[in-house]
């Protein structure tokens, strides 16, 4: 594949967000590319399942066509634009969806041509795609967050519509084939947030070669207001954040496995 | 668990000197003003250098002296906490007119007794006609004052109403030899003249009104060792007489001889600090290099074992409160454009030496802690960042920063340096810069600076296009032709940058008027005796004795005059969807919408009055209906309304500065070049040059509400933009897209400073990550060439709770421009400005 056709790849995105702080290591930008395969109950991007471009009203802000489709080197213009806060802080770019590898071509395009630029790489994934989208990534990603978010397959796709077979299999493959790779367990309250399951999910990571770090993400609700703006049910509903100091709990159960734990990304 | 360097326990002391600090409202105080008018009746006739160091000695020797509870260093401008002096000679009608309105003002009130009042009143008429002020206005041309005071096109009021300040004396020069050897230094001087010189005479006048200063400062001194003595007597409590003793012996000491420790080093310190602010009225005075400058004393008492870190920091922590113990009454108008008290006293630390090497050491970091400790707005805490800086005192400062104080404020060597080096200092110089007042660079002690000469309001000149040149009916600007026939953007821009160009010239002519006042009437041997060569020159500073001198006037609203063009340029000849005509009329007719505030009571009484001129009679029911046609825009029809306010939402849609958006950015740099290519064509008397600033202070606020709605889509009696960051709530793409468009601007150039605000939710700087995060934004800014940048972190929902519970958050401390203030001493007008102020999250 030419360079130029690299930078030609098309995709299809629904925001990007500069200086973030909180999706891997430094300063980045993250690029959200548009369509999951999964439909996680609690997800806080519902506008980033779908893969058609749709409209979407927040409250008190103008209404905004989610869904933009893009060519690589378009994105990478915006991304490129804080290079110098990247190479200060460690940063770089994140992609993350929707489903980072949904579109496999458009996120290997963008990772390849960050690493051309000299740009540290990250993805955010839900790990649910095929062995061959891995092999043409992974090369291009420097650190893969990837969710573990249940280790019952049924329990899995009752909350989120798909088993997690794949996911466990990937896992393993992924912690092999890449540099570094933190899982991230979503603590949903009713799903997972049980010092049993956090337990399970800590020992299956510990299992990874090469994984050292493992982030508690705990359940929020302010993806809630997107789904009143899309006009789609909120099953998580009236669900209260999960205390502090249960959280503290879960990550000292988590702790346990030996990895390296902390709460939030 | 946060590592922090530095972490010293605060003294108990502290708490109980802001306390008693903060106990009562400011007080206008007599003292100086009577004496000062005492000694000019008796010295009629003299050269004028005599008379100040005269007045000087006469003040020095008589006004009342006090040492409040807990003090360790002590000196006093006033006898009640944060009380303040009156400056006669600068000007006092403002104050005489502001009386009875002064203690309740919304902008710093001062409480003045009636006694003061009398006192007061007794000696102003003397002054009648003698003042600076008086001088000034007089020397001026008579377009250039009526641009300033009827037009408000710019404003010099500062210096036309007040003393310059704006200095960063030899501090180190006093530690090291005291006022002995200045004094020696300008005997020395004396014995070196040739009494056949052309310039003899005026030198050897300016020679002994040194040595008088001098003298004056060694007697305040000593006034200050007997009275510690005697209060050390009537002392129940045996460690506070101990404290008197110990106070007296370094009063006894410095500043008349070089400091030998650490202690009398800040002892000597403060006088000098203290004093340059009883010999004029000038703000900004800047202590600078601190940290510098009183190393060797720390070093050697720290080496020696005769003081702790502990010790050592308490008096740091002391000096810190005493800064905030001086204070400066200015006019109501002013008092809002300089908000929150400030007198801009910027102590700066970190950066290199001389020799380029790191200059970081102990002191560095505790200059940081006590900000912490004491928790108020001054000093104004700067620091220098270079590439070398050490992690550990950027984390110290991002920690100070997370506090919400807003300080410190952070500057980039490596591009002040280069600037500094384009102005003509040498290599040393730049490396040895510091910070004045706000946020203008120059090397201490060499330097009459006269930053913050004037603010210039970058909006006026486009509202002159509109007009063709007039203002308030009268032909004030160039006739650049009217608007609506010129033919393209490039005819709009030339045009306006015309208008702005013939106002810059008028205020050059301000500016060096008002130059000549002060080197005319308002000498000052005691500034002038630290600041080489005045002695080697043997004239003061306001004469030209300074190394490097400078005028320093900055300008503001780049933001609104770049989206100003850029929506002109894309609707009216680009796109054609507005035409130059509807353009003008939306604009009058401030988009539809009716005024409101202080804009509307301006506009009503501009109204009235030009029905009374036309013979209209005047009564309550002809105001009333006014004052409701400006509120309501009652004259226009719905329609019209429709069409302006569409025209107003089509504005919206265009680029806005603060985006990155490369063609914003590089026409935002084409404006401000448009200013500071301008201003740098011009001299000053005392033989240096113009230098452009970019950044508004607080004055983006009552310069906004003089201003009518703007093609940004700004309306009317609004504030302009502040600093040289982007229009409140228009950058929308984060904190590194607005950096990243402000660091375009061309920095360099505007060597007299630029100013650009941030501000962050507490959220952004949690845990070292978030620091070391936060420092890694400033480090990228800077590599971009921004030349400084400062934060406010505190939530929005803080603010607003501080507005309605003001009594809850009296020491709430927020950056407003180039300095802090305590937010609920600031008006309801600056304060909103500071909430609205774009909060970048992540």
């Amino acid at each position: 594949m030419s360079h130029k056709s690299i930078e030609l790849t098309r995709g299809r995105i629904f925001d990007i967000q500069r200086f973030s702080l909180h999706d891997g290591q430094g300063i980045r930008t993250i690029v959200f590319l548009k369509g999951c395969p999964l439909r996680c109950r609690w997800c806080c991007n519902p506008e980033g399942q779908d893969w058609e471009a749709h409209r979407m009203k927040m409250p008190g802000k103008p209404e905004r066509l989610m869904g933009k489709d893009v060519t690589a080197a378009e994105v990478m213009e915006t991304v490129m634009r804080d290079m110098p806060y990247y190479a200060r802080s460690g940063g770089g770019l994140t992609l993350s969806g929707g489903e980072a590898l949904g579109q496999p071509d458009f996120a290997r395009a963008l990772l390849l041509l960050a690493h051309n630029a000299g740009i540290n790489t990250c993805i955010e994934t839900t790990g649910y795609a095929p062995r061959e989208v891995l092999l043409a990534v992974l090369p291009h990603v420097d650190t893969v967050l990837m969710d573990i978010k249940h280790m019952s397959p049924e329990k899995h796709e009752a909350y989120t519509g798909k088993r997690n077979d794949l996911i466990l299999e990937n896992a393993q493959f992924i912690a092999e084939q890449t540099k570094e790779l933190i899982i991230r367990v979503p603590v949903i309250p009713t799903f997972n947030d049980t010092e049993g399951e956090i337990r399970a999910i800590a020992a299956f990571a510990r299992t990874l070669p090469g994984v050292r770090r493992l982030h508690l993400l705990p359940y929020h609700r302010l993806g809630q207001d997107k789904y009143d703006a899309l006009g789609r049910e909120y099953s998580m509903r009236g669900i209260p954040p999960i205390p502090d100091e249960r959280m503290r709990y879960l990550l000292s159960v988590a702790e346990e496995s030996g990895l390296i734990c902390q709460i939030g990304g | 668990m946060e590592q922090l360097p530095f972490v010293i326990e605060k003294s108990e002391r502290i708490p109980k000197l802001v306390d008693a600090l903060y106990r009562a409202m400011p007080e206008i105080e007599a003292d100086r003003g009577v004496l000062l008018t005492e000694s000019y009746r008796e010295t009629e006739g003299l050269p004028i250098i005599k008379r100040r160091s005269a007045a000087f000695r006469h003040i020095l020797q008589n006004i009342p002296i006090v040492i409040r509870e807990n003090e360790l260093i002590v000196g006093s401008n006033s006898q009640s906490p944060r009380g303040c002096q009156v400056f006669p000679e600068y000007s006092y009608e403002w104050l005489e007119s502001e009386f009875d309105t002064v203690a309740t003002r919304e902008a710093d009130p001062f409480y003045i007794s009636e006694e003061t009042k009398t006192r007061l009143r007794e000696v102003y008429p003397y002054w009648k006609g003698k003042t600076n002020s008086d001088l000034a206005k007089s020397l001026m041309d008579e377009d250039a004052y009526r641009a300033f005071t009827v037009h408000n096109m710019f404003t010099p009021g500062n210096y036309f109403y007040n003393g310059i300040g704006h200095v960063n004396v030899d501090y180190a020069k006093v530690l090291r030899i005291g006022y002995e050897g200045i004094k020696q230094e300008a005997a020395d001087a004396m014995k070196r003249l040739d009494v056949a010189e052309a310039d003899y005479n005026s030198r050897r006048l300016f020679l002994e009104a040194v040595m008088e200063s001098c003298d004056a400062a060694m007697i305040y001194a000593a006034r200050y060792a007997e009275l510690a003595r005697k209060e050390a007597i009537g002392c129940e409590s045996s460690t506070r007489r101990e404290e008197l003793l110990r106070i007296a012996e370094n009063c006894d000491r410095v500043p008349a001889k070089g400091a030998r420790t650490f202690y009398e080093a800040c002892q000597s310190f403060w006088f000098v600090q203290s004093l340059l602010q009883v010999e004029s009225s000038g703000h900004s005075i800047s202590p600078g290099r601190f940290d510098q400058y009183m190393y060797p004393y720390y070093q050697k008492d720290l080496d020696e074992g005769k003081i702790t870190r502990e010790a050592a920091q308490e008096l740091i922590d002391c000096i810190y409160v005493k800064l905030n113990d001086l204070n400066k009454v200015r006019d109501a108008a002013s008092a809002e454009g300089f908000a929150g008290y400030g007198l801009f006293q910027n102590l700066i630390v970190g950066g290199q030496t001389e020799s380029g090497a790191d200059a970081t050491n102990d002191l560095s970091y505790m200059c940081i802690e006590a900000s912490m400790h004491v928790g108020l707005p001054q000093p104004s805490l700067s620091i220098r960042v270079y590439n070398g800086s050490p992690q550990p005192l950027l984390l110290k400062a991002a920690a100070l920063t997370r506090t919400g104080m807003g300080i410190p404020a952070y500057y980039n060597d490596e591009i002040i340096i280069p600037s500094l080096l384009s102005r003509g200092l040498t290599l040393e110089e730049a490396r040895n810069y510091c910070i004045i007042g706000c946020v203008e660079p120059q090397i201490g002690g060499k330097t009459d600076g006269w930053h913050d000469a004037a603010f210039f309001n970058m909006c006026r000149p486009m509202e002159l296009v509109f007009s063709n040149g007039v203002d308030k009916g009268r032909q004030i600007g160039l006739r650049t032709g009217d608007v609506t026939e010129m033919k393209d953007f490039a005819e709009f821009f030339e045009a306006y940058k015309a208008q702005e160009a013939y106002m810059i010239k008028l205020m050059v002519n301000a500016c060096n008027a008002i130059d000549q006042a002060h080197a005319t009437r308002c000498p000052l041997p005691f500034e002038s005796c630290m600041v080489d060569d005045c002695i080697g020159r043997g004239k003061s500073l306001q004469e030209g004795g300074a190394i490097y001198n400078f005028t320093g006037p900055q300008g503001f609203g780049i933001a609104n005059m770049t989206d100003a063009l850029i929506a002109i340029k894309e609707l009216v000849f680009e796109k054609g969807v507005v035409s130059m005509t509807e353009l003008r009329d939306a604009l009058a007719a401030n988009f539809g919408y009716g005024l409101s505030g202080k804009g509307a009571e301006n506009m009503t009484q501009l109204l009235v009055e030009k029905l009374a001129e036309s013979g209209v009679t005047i009564n309550e029911e002809v105001v009333r209906t006014v004052y409701r046609e400006v509120t309501e825009a009652g004259r226009l029809s719905d329609s019209e309304k429709a069409r302006y306010k569409a025209i107003r939402e089509l504005i919206d849609t265009c680029p806005k500065y603060g985006n990155d958006i490369p063609e914003a950015d590089a026409l935002a740099r084409e404006v401000a070049y448009s200013y500071t290519r301008e201003v740098e064509k011009y001299k000053n008397p005392r033989g240096g040059i113009f230098q452009a600033g970019l950044y508004p202070v607080s004055a983006n606020v009552p310069l906004g509400c003089q201003t009518g709605a703007t093609p940004d889509g700004r309306l009317a009696c609004t504030p302009i933009a502040d600093g040289v960051g982007p229009c409140s709530g228009k950058d929308v793409c984060g904190p590194t897209a607005t950096a990243n468009s402000v660091a375009k601007l061309d920095h360099a150039i505007a060597s007299n400073g630029t100013l650009f605000n941030q501000k962050f939710h507490p959220s952004a700087l949690a845990g070292m990550e978030g620091l070391s995060k936060f420092i890694s934004l400033i480090r990228a800014f800077f590599d971009q060439k921004g030349m400084h940048m400062q934060f406010n972190v505190v939530t929005r929902e803080t603010l607003l709770e501080a507005q309605s519970n003001p009594e809850k958050y009296k020491t709430l401390v927020v950056r407003v421009a180039g300095y802090s203030a305590l937010f609920t001493t600031l008006s309801r007008s600056l304060q909103d400005d500071i909430i609205n102020r774009t909060e970048q999250g992540f």
